[in-house]
């Protein structure tokens, strides 16, 4: 492992330093050209055999442009790579220089445009083409998209650097194999607590239900991530599609309605901060920047269980620069920059290359790193299809009560 | 010198309007013609607009709510009425009661405190009017979510208002004012305060002064001359304010998202979820239509009854 | 003038309640404002005073693009949305044709629909039309949905409108585009400039229309702001809202400037 570390590290300073050079040039034309030719069959059979998608401007024209006349390899390589890239992530997710130096060493004028919910980033997809090359969804809105036929096959031979990520995040339920998406950074959900204000913590879901606390505990407003809790405290599949334990979850929340602050997936790091609440459901990374401000707040992972999520980058089926987004997910894997983001936003990398450069802090913070034991009792949440509707409708009526 | 709006929407009513006074003698026929169409042409740039941008998308909305969920959240297209009967659940009541609830009692705090400003600024602005206008918008060229996070630090437990009270003395445990009923009646009275206040202004400023002071002279106390003077010639004001603040507010989703607790949804969180959360878009468009038909319903029978003169 | 004075005296309780709600209206600014200095990464508590969220600001040049694109679709869509709606609120108060009683309820159904349904349904159309999204898509839709706002304001101020000015001054010989720009326009002015302001609040703000009808790399103020509050609201954020503020009361006192210079040679002698 350190050898191939090391290796990359040279790889990498060579290429900071000449943004092309000859071994470079010659390594990206052999993948490029096929992919180029590729791309521009994909951005073809976009064009015509979509549905009601007309891609936005001249970026996929020049792709699909340059499909045909590129050979095998040579000088056309350059050509390949678009000048531009359309990046659609979360905010404040990404360290300060990942984009400016991959613009400098590989001449690609990044747009970088953010979002602020998965929710919102799929009903922008599937009202039609946004225009972007590449977005970060989290695990179970991968399968979504990909049912609703929103991404386009990633090709590994332009990501050599795919061998960098731990094995489990090349076996992902979500899409093994790395097929369609190729992780950014990951976390848990858990609960953020105050250490003084609840003395009596105990690392499990039951805190979310104790009276005492009656109106300093806050959940999150992701459905499936609602119902996880109420599932983990009942000892139950989080993915189950039976109603009648999915009703019995339910009767669970709506008790537990009472207690509630209110539902938020953003305001409870502030809320957590101030000492407003005590108890919040919560993501790992949130809750750490509440720590960073109230030394007062801790984050645990209840004993029952619970949720572990990936966000990953993914290509829209109509983006425009494809080819170029592959080169800027290989680009991520290197185990610099991976270890550069994580270090810069306390997220745990995905990237088993990048462990010895993440630092110690943040390596050795079993909220962010859990321990292999704590790992065993994390789950995916699963996007169930029709069954979707079950968890819905019941969700509707806890809302409702 | 005012008039009051009916005598000059008196044609309004029935298309036959009798010409104007001072524009007999010319053809009727061809004075209605030619009416019709300089009314067009000013009219086209907006018909245009709203047609193109505006009535064709929600045609596709429309379709979608005849619809039903795919497995991945897409529309399926159909004819089905299903979604329209899931409208009137039982489920979804008390959460219009509450919409409505707390737009009205946001509407009559924005009129309680939009009139009086507005007045103000009409009667008193002289030549600082437009900058009394513009202190009332300065707040407002923030972000939404940037006003109600402020809201979150003045009211929450340790925020300013509880700060303030219990170093005074006045009380020694925080007051409870977040995420509860007033805190989003708060929030949505903040919101919606210049949408009251300036279409007021725009007509109480066209009232002449020396009507009010010939009302004062003739002996009628000032609530009196309020009451039978000025607030009956700025109803054009109320009518559009009130409805300006009131249709939005029924909708907002934002407002009791941050500022709520579980028990403040409204109407529009329920429509907003159906889009993103659980993605069950054709529903959520039924949901929209109804709460459309319902509104301007509303609106129909308020402007029939406060403000006449409103409608052609 | 002595009943002038007087009223003067008369109005000190208004005047006190006013003050009031411009302190309701300022309050949660100077929260804003105060914790723009706060040096800490959040808004939570009080950490002393700093200005390092003002450097950063400046050296962050996604905000200020960010600002850029906000302006500019703000302004040109103020620009159509009051010129048509005050056009549309002319027309409908001043002549009554068959159909204008629909077309002054079909007014009303923007304001009805729900955010996110119109950004979802504009989206589709734009889509369905073969437009790319781009600044372009999210003027046209801002001027969509703030059209109606200025019709209903100007239209209140229109519909007091004493029509035997306007006849007087035909009487006098002038014709009617001369009627329109020396008489009516004057008297719709104070709505215009409300309807204006509205609108120009309701596109410098809007999220969620915006969200959907974006393009690549047509990140507004809203935009950025909603995207960074899912981290929770910092410090920084607070100083973009200031830095908004600055910028536009600037601008604002600049047209307040020149529009009061205008107001004392054109609008002086209709009052008198």
């Amino acid at each position: 492992m350190a050898k191939i570390d090391k290796d990359l590290r040279l790889l990498f300073v060579q290429e900071a330093e000449r943004p092309l050079t000859r071994r470079m040039f010659l390594r990206r034309a052999g993948a490029a050209g096929l992919l180029v030719a590729g791309s521009g069959w994909l951005a073809a059979c976009g064009g015509g055999g979509g549905d009601t998608t007309s891609t936005s401007t001249g970026g996929s024209s020049t792709t699909g442009g340059a499909g045909p006349t590129t050979t095998a390899a040579g000088p056309t390589t350059t050509r390949a790579l678009d000048k531009q890239l359309n990046f659609y992530n979360w905010s404040d997710y990404i360290a300060e220089d990942t984009i400016p130096n991959f613009e400098k060493e590989f001449g690609v004028k990044v747009t970088y445009d953010n979002y602020s919910s998965n929710d919102t980033l799929l009903a922008k997809l599937q009202s039609g083409a946004s225009g972007y090359d590449i977005i970060v969804p989290s695990d179970y809105m991968v399968t979504t998209m990909l049912g609703l036929g929103l991404l386009q096959q990633i090709d590994l031979a332009n990501i050599p650097n795919v061998k960098n990520l731990y094995p489990r995040f090349r076996e992902e339920p979500f899409d093994p194999g790395n097929k369609y998406s190729i992780p950014w950074q990951w976390g848990t959900t858990g609960i953020g607590y105050n250490t003084e204000k609840v003395p009596d913590f105990k690392p499990s879901w039951d805190m979310m239900w104790d009276a005492k606390y009656k109106g300093h505990i806050t959940m999150l407003t992701e459905i499936r991530d609602i119902f996880a809790v109420a599932l983990f405290r009942m000892g139950e599949d989080i993915n189950t599609t039976d109603p009648a334990k999915i009703d019995k979850a339910k009767q669970m929340l709506i008790e537990q309605k009472s207690l509630l602050k209110h539902y938020t997936s953003d305001t409870y790091i502030d809320e957590l901060a101030s000492n407003d609440s005590w108890l919040s459901h919560g993501y790992s990374g949130d809750v750490f920047q509440a720590i960073g401000e109230n030394d007062k707040v801790a984050y645990a992972i209840p004993d029952e269980g619970a949720v572990i999520w990936v966000d990953s980058m993914c290509v829209p089926k109509d983006a425009p620069h494809k080819y170029t987004a592959e080169v800027f997910m290989d680009y991520i894997l290197r185990p610099d920059v991976g270890a550069a983001i994580s270090n810069y936003v306390s997220y745990a990398s995905p990237n088993q290359a990048a462990e010895s450069l993440v630092s110690q802090e943040i390596r050795n913070d079993p909220g962010i790193y859990p321990s292999a034991e704590v790992s065993q009792r994390l789950q995916y949440i699963k996007e169930l299809g029709d069954a979707t509707q079950l968890y819905n409708a019941a969700y509707e009526e806890v809302k409702a009560a | 010198m005012i008039q009051k709006g009916e005598d000059l929407l008196s044609g309004g009513a029935a298309a036959s309007a009798p010409a104007e006074p001072g524009l007999v003698g010319r053809g009727l026929a061809r004075l209605r013609g030619r009416r019709f169409l300089v009314a067009n042409i000013l009219l086209a740039p907006t018909t245009m607009w709203l047609v193109l941008f505006m009535v064709l998308p929600l045609l596709v909305v429309l379709v979608y709510s005849f619809g039903s969920r795919g497995a991945f959240g897409d529309v399926v297209l159909g004819f089905s009425l299903h979604n329209y009967a899931k409208v009137f659940s039982p489920l979804w009541f008390p959460i219009i009661l509450r919409s409505f609830g707390f737009a009205a009692v946001a509407t009559l705090l924005t009129l309680a405190m939009g009139y009086p400003l507005a007045y103000f600024i009409a009667m008193y602005g002289g030549r600082r009017k437009s900058l009394y206008l513009i202190l009332i918008m300065l707040p407002f060229w923030t972000s939404y979510l940037i006003r109600t996070y402020s809201w979150i630090v003045i009211l929450r437990s340790q925020g300013v208002v509880n700060t303030v009270l219990t170093s005074l003395g006045v009380i020694n445990d925080p007051l409870n004012l977040l995420n509860t009923r007033f805190s989003v009646i708060l929030g949505l009275t903040y919101g919606f305060l210049p949408f009251m206040t300036l279409p007021l202004y725009a007509s109480l400023e066209k009232l002449d002064k020396s009507l009010i002071e010939a009302a004062q002279d003739l002996g009628a106390s000032r609530l009196w001359t309020l009451l039978t003077v000025t607030v009956p010639l700025s109803l054009p004001g109320i009518v559009a304010g009130t409805l300006l603040v009131f249709i939005p507010a029924v909708g907002d989703f934002v407002t009791p998202d941050l500022l709520g607790g579980p028990d403040q949804t409204m109407i529009g969180n329920v429509i907003q979820s159906q889009f993103l959360s659980t993605r069950d878009w054709a529903y959520g468009s039924a949901l929209s239509f109804s709460l459309m038909a319902i509104l301007l319903v509303a609106i129909l029978l308020y402007v029939r009854k406060v403000g006449a003169e409103e409608l052609g | 003038m002595r009943r002038r004075r007087d009223q003067r005296i008369k109005a000190k309780g208004l005047r006190v309640y006013v003050a009031l709600v411009y302190a309701f209206l300022f309050a949660p600014i100077v929260v804003l404002v105060l914790f723009s200095f706060n040096n800490s990464r959040r808004n939570a508590t009080w950490k002393g005073f700093t200005l390092k969220w003002y450097s950063a600001l400046f050296g962050d040049s996604a905000v200020l693009d960010a600002f850029k694109n906000t302006m500019k679709v703000a302004i040109i869509a103020t620009i159509l949305a009051t010129i048509f709606g005050s056009l549309a609120a002319y027309a409908l108060t001043r002549y009554h044709f068959r159909g204008s009683s629909l077309y002054n309820g079909a007014i009303y159904v923007p304001l009805v629909i729900p955010e996110i349904v119109f950004g979802v349904a504009l989206l589709s159309g734009f889509n369905a039309a073969g437009l790319g999204l781009s600044l372009k898509t999210v003027i046209i839709s801002h001027v969509a949905f703030m059209v109606s706002f200025v019709i209903v304001v100007v239209r209140a101020r229109m519909s007091g409108f004493d029509r035997a000015l306007e006849e007087a001054a035909m009487d006098l010989g002038a014709n009617e585009i001369q009627t329109f720009y020396l008489v009516t326009l004057p008297f719709m002015a104070p709505g215009i400039m409300a309807g204006a302001l509205l609108a120009f609040v309701l596109s410098f703000d809007d999220f969620v229309i915006t969200f959907f009808n974006s393009g690549v790399g047509n990140t507004t103020l809203p935009l950025k702001v909603y995207s960074m509050v899912k981290f929770g609201v910092t410090p920084e954020i607070n100083a973009i809202s200031v830095f908004m503020l600055g910028i536009s009361s600037l601008l604002l006192l600049l047209t307040y400037r020149i529009q009061s210079g205008e107001r004392r040679t054109v609008q002086e002698p209709d009052k008198g």
